[in-house]
């Protein structure tokens, strides 16, 4: 039963790290961009939280999504100016330089700011609020809804993705850029619809990451790799793929801590490389990998 | 994107009166210049004090460790996020071996060669993937091994473990050996890069970062040549972890295998310029430069260092080096091709 209860919040975990991979992902798949500052924006989106909610007198946990307008906004605007820039050049090292330097200056402006400790959002009695089958298996609701917001969020992607015209343009630009601009599509403005879906789910995977645990100025790289982690299991380019690449990590790494504590990461390593000597591509890849 | 004067398409040598040659102009006269650096390096424990030397060392560290990952990054066309794995793998060959009774300075040779060989089997893995892939994959490696390393106890687990058979040298003693260990882990780092990129590889690794599929068309074993130079970066990041180790008097596995280090090393090679061997020697004297003057600020330094970095990449793509070599025609490592037209058109460059 130990073992069951070890899955069952391997799963939900994965949930939590599929939210945090779906932005990645997108960012990836669409432009080619390895966001090295996507942990530290799911980090700005917690203490935006913090500072901005109280004063908006919303109740709590729909006070949090206002951060999330915010972030597609500012995601449309980063994407139109510095990220724009960088992808002119054609380099991919450009923008990896540029969301490297991002996110160093996230994590000390925010430590220059907020001081080192750690925050976490206040959610009331719903953090400590869990179902009971029995004596051993225990899940917390707030990662219930977490690994529900996270399943809704990827399903809402894929018929955006597939069945919406703007959902059209953008794997239209990502496929081929030349092609989409000679029947009109402008890919700038498409790439910018794509930071801002991609920067409103990092918004709503800081907020998540901010009711389960702490969060710090420094907590956004730890959080990157496992994300980094469960994009490649899943594969570029499937969204499903990143949720089963989430839980197959969750899962890992729960089985791993259940058999020492100290092996919890490890085991989520040691299932990422053993995926990568079988399926180099991930699991589930539909596209070819960039 | 290829440097400067790389791969210029390749005449029948002597047709038409072309002629080809590998130096730039004012190139003589700057390896000149870096000869007499050199020695003044070399006698550098004489002039300032153990302080000074102290921060040389960790300048040799970063601009080791910077050349491998330019190496791959610059030449191969492969951007790890990963070479922390061998800094830490290579400190933590010289705390076994001196834990087995081994003088520490003299092991330095060996843990790089130890990286070298733990190398081959993560080639072969990591290797299999490209692109954004590979860096995941890199640091994937980086972190596993900083978490095997850190459960083994009789290494010092966690917490580290002290390098022992240091204290029977005097401090003066202590600081000097580990400088010109430090110097000469740089300059063998150097010399192989440039010695390797002006060899028949370099030529083979400039073809398949600028066209893999012509390069394999044209019979290039692309995976042995990305293999060999993955090893070679491996050895010396586990030279430079060794010199750290020496120089630290002890390892931690947090610090050693720190994804800092990628992070330092990207600042300092794409600062000064991918794809030269210059540009990472412009960019650890930036970095430390700011260092040096603006740690006090704590936070605020490390702010101006992402402003920096995003600056430069987008108004400096080439690294400052690539941009300046460009403008001013100057190599300090000449490992392109330029070809020079017929002799009535040679005029601006003399012989």
């Amino acid at each position: 039963m130990t073992w069951l209860n070890a899955i069952l919040q391997g799963l939900l975990l994965g949930g939590f790290y599929a939210l945090f991979a779906c932005g990645l992902s997108l960012l990836f798949g669409v432009m080619g961009i390895i966001n090295l500052a996507h942990g530290d924006f799911a980090v700005i989106a917690g203490y935006v939280a913090v500072v901005l909610v109280p004063s908006t007198g919303l109740p709590m946990v729909l006070g949090f999504l206002v951060v999330v307008p915010i972030f597609a906004l500012g995601g449309y605007i980063l994407q139109r100016t510095l990220f724009q820039s960088a992808l002119r050049r054609g380099d991919p090292m450009t923008i990896l330089l540029v969301t490297f330097g991002l996110s160093v200056i996230t994590e000390n402006a925010l430590l220059q700011a907020f001081s080192a400790n750690g925050q976490s959002l206040n959610i009331g009695s719903l953090i400590a609020d869990s179902i009971n089958p029995n004596r051993v298996v225990s899940i917390s609701d707030i990662s219930l809804v977490v690994l529900g917001v996270a399943v809704v969020l990827l399903a809402g992607l894929q018929l955006l993705l597939s069945r919406t015209s703007i959902g059209r343009m953008i794997r239209a630009v990502a496929d081929d850029r030349e092609a989409a601009e000679l029947v009109g599509i402008d890919h700038r403005h498409v790439f910018g619809i794509a930071a801002a879906i991609a920067l409103a789910t990092v918004a709503l995977a800081g907020l998540a990451s901010g009711m389960i645990t702490e969060f710090a100025p420094s907590s956004g790289t730890a959080n990157l790799l496992f994300a980094f982690e469960a994009v490649v299991i899943g594969g570029i380019g499937s969204l499903w793929g990143t949720l089963a690449g989430g839980m197959v990590l969750g899962v890992a790494q729960q089985i791993g801590a259940q058999i020492n504590p100290s092996y919890q990461i490890l085991a989520g390593h040691v299932v990422f490389l053993a995926v990568l000597a079988v399926r180099s591509r991930g699991l589930f890849a539909v596209r070819e990998a960039a | 994107m290829s440097a400067p004067g790389t791969l210029a398409p390749l005449p029948v040598l002597g047709a038409g009166g072309y002629r080809i040659r590998r130096s730039a102009r004012r190139s003589s006269w700057l390896l000149g210049l870096g000869a007499g650096v050199l020695v003044l390096l070399a006698f550098m424990p004489a002039l300032v004090s153990s302080g000074d030397t102290s921060l040389l060392v960790n300048v040799f560290i970063l601009l080791t460790v910077s050349t491998m990952w330019n190496l791959l990054a610059g030449y191969a066309g492969l951007i790890s996020i990963g070479q922390q794995a061998f800094i830490g793998l290579g400190a933590y060959a010289v705390v076994v071996a001196a834990i087995h009774g081994m003088e520490p300075f003299t092991v330095i040779p060996v843990s790089a060669v130890v990286c070298g060989v733990l190398a081959v089997p993560v080639a072969a893995l990591v290797l299999r993937t490209r692109g954004g892939y590979f860096a995941i994959a890199t640091w994937v490696v980086a972190s596993t091994a900083q978490l095997v390393i850190s459960s083994i106890t009789s290494i010092g687990g966690g917490t580290g473990h002290p390098v022992p058979g240091l204290t029977s040298l005097s401090p003066t003693q202590f600081a000097h050996l580990t400088y010109w260990s430090a110097l000469a882990v740089v300059v063998v780092a150097l010399g192989a890069t440039y010695l390797l990129l002006r060899s028949r590889l370099g030529l083979v690794l400039s073809a398949v970062r600028d066209d893999e599929d012509a390069a394999r068309a044209a019979g290039t074993r692309v995976s042995l040549v990305r293999g060999a130079v993955f090893v070679v970066a491996a050895i010396g990041c586990g030279a430079a972890g060794a010199v750290l180790a020496v120089s630290q008097l002890q390892v931690q596995p947090a610090s050693a295998f720190s994804v800092q280090w990628s992070a330092e090393i990207i600042f300092v090679s794409l600062i000064g310029g991918m794809g030269t061997i210059e540009g990472p020697i412009l960019g650890t004297v930036i970095y430390f430069a700011l260092q040096q003057n603006l740690a006090q600020h704590g936070a605020w330094y490390l702010i101006i260092v992402g402003a920096v970095a995003v600056g430069v990449a987008i108004w400096f793509p080439r690294g400052l080096w690539g941009t300046l070599a460009r403008r001013l025609r100057v190599e300090l490592f000449p490992v392109g091709y330029h070809v020079l037209g017929p002799p009535p058109q040679d005029s601006g460059s003399p012989t």
